[in-house]
């Protein structure tokens, strides 16, 4: 067994599940809630995304060759598609098969 | 509070008839997840309890990463970052849901971005009994997710391909739903915030300790900016 993967797991889901159920067990009886609460949990995912892209490039060297090149040009793809049909599944599995394709490759 | 619940058919077929086109998507990208696991040494087994105990697609995703060298508080406060939407969508269902009775605790648990558009402006077609239409919708979605990563878990196990770059699925995941949230919404700023206070802080700290001041930053600029963004309209989702 993987102690640390089962850690992480259960960590993970503890705080994703206190975001779920602590605002009802604290604000649950009628009281109101704090502006400043409510603002953060509307604002905040609007950041987390950029931040999670950021995350998932974040070995990416640009001096390094490739520089970045694949990322870019699946990142286009990507986007372009999505902009164009606007349907997730289909971006996801062309960006991840160009990507593929270019890592495996190209370059 | 705590009356028996009794569904019926005409429940069941509506609450698919609503959770149809989410159970697609969830089953697919489910798969992708369990591929992912997979491919990081972490079976079918593992993607459903992920599936359970997170139940969480991006939180899940991130997950993936740090299962196997993330420090455990780095994992807490990703989680939480990720995850912060929920504060929202279950303070907005606080009203709605007061007389579901312990079945509440369950319905806010799963209470995922899929089933809180569904659930937050209907409360299913006429005739239908509220409270079984609310808590199939809520599982048909979970069970979709959950037998799709488990799927992919058990698909990865006979794909024999070379994987290398199969992760880049999860920066194409987040990258369509950040234009789908640029588009949606009025105010920029806290999208861009995102994106350059992550950037800068990679550049500045490093690859393994740039996360932790981004997400400070971000709340810090997110305070101090509160009457300019709230004033272009920060609200959209939902």
């Amino acid at each position: 067994m993987d102690n640390h993967a089962a850690i992480v797991i259960l960590i993970m889901g503890l705080f994703t599940l206190a975001t779920r159920l602590l605002p009802v067990l604290i604000f649950g009886r009628g009281e109101k809630v704090p502006e400043y609460i409510l603002y953060l949990g509307k604002v905040v995912p609007f950041t987390a995304l950029g931040l999670l892209i950021v995350y998932c490039l974040k070995d990416v060297s640009v001096t390094e060759s490739p520089h970045g090149l694949p990322e870019l040009i699946a990142l286009a793809v990507v986007s372009g598609s999505y902009l164009w049909k606007r349907n997730t599944i289909l971006s996801v599995v062309i960006g991840t098969v160009v990507y593929m394709i270019l890592v495996q490759m190209v370059f | 509070m705590n009356k028996k619940l009794s569904i019926r058919r005409k429940d069941v077929i509506a609450a698919l008839h609503t959770s149809a086109p989410i159970m697609v998507t969830f089953v697919v990208l489910g798969i992708g997840y369990g591929i992912l696991m997979q491919k990081h040494g972490y079976g079918p087994i593992w993607s459903l309890l992920a599936g359970v105990i997170i139940f969480s697609g991006t939180v899940q995703f991130v997950s993936v990463s740090m299962l196997s060298a993330g420090s455990p508080v780095m994992a807490a406060i990703t989680a939480l970052m990720v995850a912060a939407r929920h504060i929202f969508f279950s303070i907005s269902m606080i009203g709605r849901y007061k007389d579901e009775g312990r079945r509440k605790w369950y319905l806010y648990y799963a209470l995922c971005d899929e089933t809180y558009a569904m659930l937050s402006k209907d409360d299913g077609p006429d005739g239908v009994n509220t409270s079984a239409y609310r808590l199939l919708v809520t599982l048909l979605d979970q069970l979709s997710w959950v037998l799709g990563s488990f799927l992919g878990g058990w698909i990865g196990t006979l794909l024999t391909f070379d994987s290398t770059g199969i992760d880049f699925a999860m920066t194409a995941l987040f990258t369509t739903v950040f234009i789908q949230q640029w588009i949606d919404s009025k105010c920029h700023i806290p999208a861009v915030l995102g994106l350059t206070a992550t950037l800068a802080c990679r550049l500045l700290f490093g690859r393994d300790l740039f996360l932790i001041p981004a997400m400070v930053i971000i709340i810090i600029v997110l305070t101090v900016m509160r009457g300019k963004i709230e004033a272009t309209g920060g609200e959209a989702h939902g």
